[in-house]
């Protein structure tokens, strides 16, 4: 085929890139994920992990449904930090007492 | 893509008819183990493949690497690739001069690009008494030619000018220190090892250890048994389990720590920044993006690796109030792993006590990535005839009941 086949668009992984990564023995998708860094991008691989998954299964001449998905991570989208500093729920360390700009 | 940057690109390829070569680096995931071994090392991470491609690269080839799961399923792969010389033992600072050293060359010997990238580390301090434990170490780190030096709150701008110095009291900087890209690592010694013959199998687990008369253990895996003279247990946080199949008690347990990455940025953050108070820590990796963590009180042992909210939260407050600038920036995903957590904070290195043939490489509480050069090497070299290096001496695992331990200093300085 000629060309390039763009799977993951965020981090620019190709099916080629998948093909070199089966062919090193990194076959299981959590490894392929790492050794292409597929999914690591901002979609995460909700565009991704699908179409990698496919072409896996056919490279290593499994069923698709043999090949789970890799493991998804938090947050659900990529979330600002200043948003998340103002979650209750964080651990207050010594020298954070009375340092709390309008919260209770 | 960011991993697998090699340096026979084109000829291993996958031909894109379809037909894929055989694996260069690990063995296929059906085949049988060999049947017997000069050493089996448990645990395809970073401290077994270390000391298996040394092994080789000294001429003890006939080694079998067995991993339960995928190479860097546990810690090797889940840290955040921090390599540091700022430590408050003599011997740690002194390994970790030689670890170093070997990062900055490892792209060279091992033919695989980890993205090593000195930018120092800087440590700050938020009171007069973390101030004294740095001086402290400092002073020690001088005496062994580490050029770590303490900084006033405003120098430390001079380094980081988006700190906001607060509640900063003092700080210490070490220009050599610096960060890797943990994953190429292992892929790096993988793939030379197995070029010198070391044969490393995946989703391999071990399912019992049955001595032999006269010396040696058959390692028991669902894909055979192999014979080995000698066993290395070098399955991190998993140590204790392994040594309990032949009765040996290794004091260590699983903590969870979390860590995140947010989106990529351009680069501006040149050095590690860890706030002592809170175990804060982060950096900017080769790929832009902003990797850190923070201590969290109260978690006990786990091998669970699940992702809360309150790591999230915690991170994101003390990061924002060190950085406001970064109060904008996306997290983009959270992850956990086990540190090994040893007694007296010092790795556990040696034969088992009673069991020759039983190695430990376990107990370096989160730091055994940065370790795992310089270990992998004196451990490779005393297996094969040298003398060992007084790293061995004092990390036994004797040492925590006929009070040897004593003697040597405790590894205080297990941050982040």
């Amino acid at each position: 085929m000629p060309g390039k086949i763009v799977l993951c668009r965020c981090e620019d992984v190709t099916l080629s890139d998948i093909e070199h990564s089966v062919s090193r023995g990194y076959r299981d998708i959590e490894e392929v994920k790492r050794y292409t860094g597929f999914g690591t991008g901002p979609c995460q691989g909700k565009e991704c992990l699908a179409v990698v998954a496919l072409q896996l299964a056919q490279i290593t001449k499994q069923n698709p449904s043999a090949i789970p998905p890799f493991t998804s991570r938090p947050p659900l989208a990529p979330t600002p930090l200043k948003l998340l500093a103002k979650d209750p729920g964080a651990h207050r360390f010594p020298d954070d007492l009375g340092d709390d700009e309008g919260e209770a | 893509m960011q991993g697998a940057i090699d340096d026979e690109d084109d000829e291993s390829r996958a031909d894109v008819s379809g037909e894929i070569r055989l694996p260069a680096t690990l063995e296929g995931t059906t085949g049988p183990v060999p049947a017997s071994a000069e050493i089996v090392i448990v645990g395809g991470g970073v401290i077994g493949l270390s000391i298996a491609y040394h092994l080789a690269k000294r001429g003890l080839t006939d080694v079998v690497v067995v991993e339960r799961g995928y190479l860097a399923e546990g810690a090797s792969g889940r840290n955040g690739g921090g390599v540091r010389q700022q430590w408050s033992t003599e011997i740690n600072i002194r390994l970790m001069q030689e670890s170093v050293e070997l990062c900055r060359r490892f792209a060279v010997d091992l033919g695989v690009n980890v993205w090593f990238r000195q930018g120092g580390y800087l440590f700050l301090a938020r009171n007069a008494n973390e101030v004294a434990r740095l001086e402290k170490n400092i002073a020690l780190q001088n005496r062994c030619g580490v050029h770590t030096r303490m900084l006033e709150p405003k120098a430390a701008l001079d380094i980081v000018p988006e700190l906001n110095l607060d509640g900063v009291v003092g700080a210490s900087y070490n220009p050599s220190d610096g960060i890797l890209f943990p994953w190429p690592f292992l892929w790096g010694y993988a793939r030379q090892a197995a070029a010198y013959g070391v044969r490393i199998f995946t989703q391999t687990p071990v399912g019992g250890l049955e001595p032999i008369e006269g010396g040696g253990y058959v390692v028991h895996t669902p894909r055979g048994a192999v014979r080995a003279r000698r066993v290395i247990n070098a399955t991190g946080a998993w140590s204790p389990k392994l040594a309990e199949m032949i009765g040996v008690k290794v004091p260590t347990w699983p903590i969870r720590h979390e860590i995140c990455s947010s989106e990529p940025l351009k680069p501006f953050l040149r050095p590690m920044v860890s706030e002592l108070a809170s175990g804060l820590y982060c950096s900017q990796s080769m790929r832009g993006e902003i990797v850190g963590g923070v201590s969290l009180p109260g978690h006990g042992s786990t091998y669970g690796m699940g992702s809360t909210l309150e790591f999230l939260a915690t991170y994101a407050r003390r990061l924002v109030r060190l950085m406001p600038v970064l109060g904008d920036i996306k997290i983009l995903r959270q992850w956990a792993g086990p540190y090994d957590q040893s007694p007296d904070g010092n790795p556990i290195l040696g034969a088992a006590p009673g069991h020759p043939d039983f190695f430990l490489a376990c107990g370096f509480v989160g730091h055994g990535f940065m370790m795992a050069p310089i270990i992998g090497k004196l451990y490779a070299e005393w297996l094969t005839g040298s003398e060992p290096h007084e790293i061995f001496g004092r990390s036994q695992l004797a040492r925590f009941t006929d009070g040897s331990g004593a003697q040597h200093a405790k590894e205080d300085f297990n941050i982040g």
